[in-house]
């Protein structure tokens, strides 16, 4: 093996193992950060010794015991220091659980849980969001630092400071390493699959010309949400925020067309959705129903993303029950952007005098204000009714809202088109 | 890059013994942790070389042989179709699968041609069709 391959064999490991590690290591000495660097330190000597010696044939235990020696040496010298008597007691365990089988059984055996402790841990609310993204692809994705920074196009020393702040916190709030229980589990779950879901709309929202790393967000998502999936397998919104991560996935090769450019849902080649991401997602909506206790707000999304699904072409598509799902999203989470989502539907399956009555009523909504879908959507219904005069106005309204170059483009392509159709019939039109 | 498994024939493939119980529970995992990491494309196993066949060219004849075939080291029983970033991470993933024999054994691992590995001869134009290609066959699956 030449050291470059070497490399790369140790990239794939930490990434298969390194979430395992750490979770396997913070419960031992209780300590996220110290956890992590054990496992950094770990990983530096592979990287010293596995072009000599190889890659072992077990290399996840081979970190393990290599962050368990360093761990001890840590604690000794701790000891001889004088400092926490607690520590030393950590120390006896970490010494008694010395042999190589030991460290096996112990990776294996109680795996699950420490990476679900760890999985919390990260995203515990006493940590920002951005603190607890970042924590959670270093902790649980194994990113480095640069790969983080470079997927939120931030800078590096502001993603080592978010993650060096955050162990800090964890630290010196005390903030225990267990899975919460009771009453505290649901909120703290519903942080958790934000987490998720924030760091997959991230690469979801990544367009033709950016960095590689930030498309690579969408599958680290799904690699949190899948496992998650496995360890927490009684929540049916952790199945439901898969399901919807899973379909909105499998139309990602559709959604971006030859130079670039957004593919609409209605206009994508459904040939290139993704169906083995697309019978995933329809199987995880599944575990979710079958779980019962209704539908939550991530389950319903997926159940809508599912009808997309389903419709073999865009004119399949069951609108009238897309229509009444995001009624009953609208009913959980009441949100004027997801009313104006329902409108569409609604004009979808019963008309656009039915969405354009839904729209008037979110006129005066105050969060909507400066919402450029609001008027670009009122004008396409009112372009459906066959009244361009009054729909021209509102894709002019709607290109002078968004931030978006292309978008404003096409808002203004539409708003010339109405200004044609209204024009008195010439020779020109004819 | 894209990597196909080659899962090797065993008496037993061949003689069309499934696999036990305790087999099918690892195998299982280790499949539900490749789909977990993002690495599994797809994966088939195969039926034994009886129920296939071989046709064979020699100049413009053409010969059907019906299986089933001698060298069993040399058949295939199945293949798995992985999405890595390095063949080190094909190896590693390799390496966690479990024995199907539990005595000796080997798995091969070959990379799929993408697009990028012909280089400046797959222009876009060739691309653009071998899509168009690819969506088509989706459609007909």
């Amino acid at each position: 093996m030449t050291a470059s391959e070497t490399h790369r064999a140790i990239d794939a490991v930490w990434r298969i193992e390194s979430a395992r590690l750490i979770a396997g290591l913070a419960r031992i000495v209780r300590d996220v950060g110290l956890a992590e660097e054990l496992a950094q330190d770990a990983l530096v000597a592979a990287l010293e010794q596995w072009p000599e010696s190889g890659v072992p044939n077990n290399p996840g235990a081979w970190l393990m015991a290599a962050a368990k020696h360093r761990a001890i040496d840590l604690l000794r010298r701790n000891k001889r220091l004088e400092r926490k008597h607690e520590e030393i007691g950590r120390l006896r365990t970490v010494e008694q659980e010395g042999a190589a089988s030991e460290v096996d059984a112990a990776l294996d055996d109680d795996v699950g849980d420490d990476l679900l402790r760890l999985i919390f841990t990260a995203c515990h609310p006493v940590l920002s969001t951005e603190a607890r993204v970042a924590l959670t692809l270093r902790l649980l994705g194994g990113l480095t630092t640069e790969e983080i920074a470079r997927a939120f196009l931030v800078p590096e020393p502001t993603v080592a400071q978010r993650i060096v702040r955050a162990k800090r916190t964890l630290t010196e709030k005390q903030v225990p390493f267990e899975v919460p229980r009771g009453a505290e589990l649901a909120d703290r779950l519903s942080s958790v699959l934000e987490v998720i879901y924030l760091v997959f709309n991230e690469g979801y929202t990544a367009t033709a010309g950016d960095d590689w790393m930030r498309p690579t967000l969408c599958e680290e998502a799904l690699r949190l949400g899948r496992i998650l999936a496995e360890l927490a397998d009684a929540e049916p919104e952790v199945h439901g925020l898969v399901a919807l991560m899973e379909i909105q996935a499998s139309r990602s090769r559709a959604r971006v067309g030859p130079s670039g450019e957004p593919v609409l849902l209605l206009d994508q080649n459904r040939a290139r959705w993704d169906q083995l991401l697309i019978r995933r997602g329809l199987a995880a909506l599944e575990r979710a129903d079958r779980l019962g206790g209704g539908r939550g707000p991530y389950a319903l999304q997926a159940a809508i993303a599912a009808c997309h699904a389903r419709a073999l072409t865009a004119s399949e598509t069951d609108w009238v029950e897309i229509a009444r799902l995001y009624g009953e999203l609208v009913r959980v989470v009441p949100s004027p952007v997801v009313e104006l989502n329902r409108a569409v539907a609604v004009s979808m399956a019963f008309g656009p005098q039915a969405g354009l009555e839904l729209v008037d009523a979110l006129a005066s909504e105050p969060s909507l204000r400066s919402y450029h879908l609001l008027p670009s959507v009122r004008g396409d219904f009112l372009v459906k009714l066959g009244r361009p005069d009054e729909a021209r106005p509102e894709f002019e309204r709607a290109a002078a809202l968004t931030r978006n170059a292309r978008e404003r483009e096409l808002l203004l392509e539409r708003a010339r088109a109405c200004a044609e159709d209204s024009a008195p019939p010439g020779p020109a039109s004819a | 890059m894209r990597f196909m498994v080659l899962i090797k024939a065993t008496k037993d493939t061949e003689a069309g013994v499934l696999p036990d119980e305790k087999l099918l529970t690892e195998m299982g995992k280790f499949n539900e942790d490749l789909v977990n990491a993002g690495v599994m494309q797809s994966g088939e196993g195969l039926h034994p070389s009886s129920k296939g066949a071989r046709v064979r060219f020699s100049g413009g004849k053409q010969t059907v042989i019906d299986g089933p075939f001698a060298e069993t080291k040399e058949l295939i029983a199945g293949f798995w179709i992985w999405k890595v970033k390095s063949k080190e991470e094909a190896i590693e993933w390799v390496k966690r699968c479990p024995n199907p024999t539990g005595g000796d054994y080997e798995i091969e691992i070959r990379q799929v041609f993408d697009p990028e590995d012909f280089g400046e001869a797959y222009t876009p134009e060739l691309r653009a069709q071998e899509e168009r290609l690819r969506a088509k066959a989706a459609e007909q699956s």
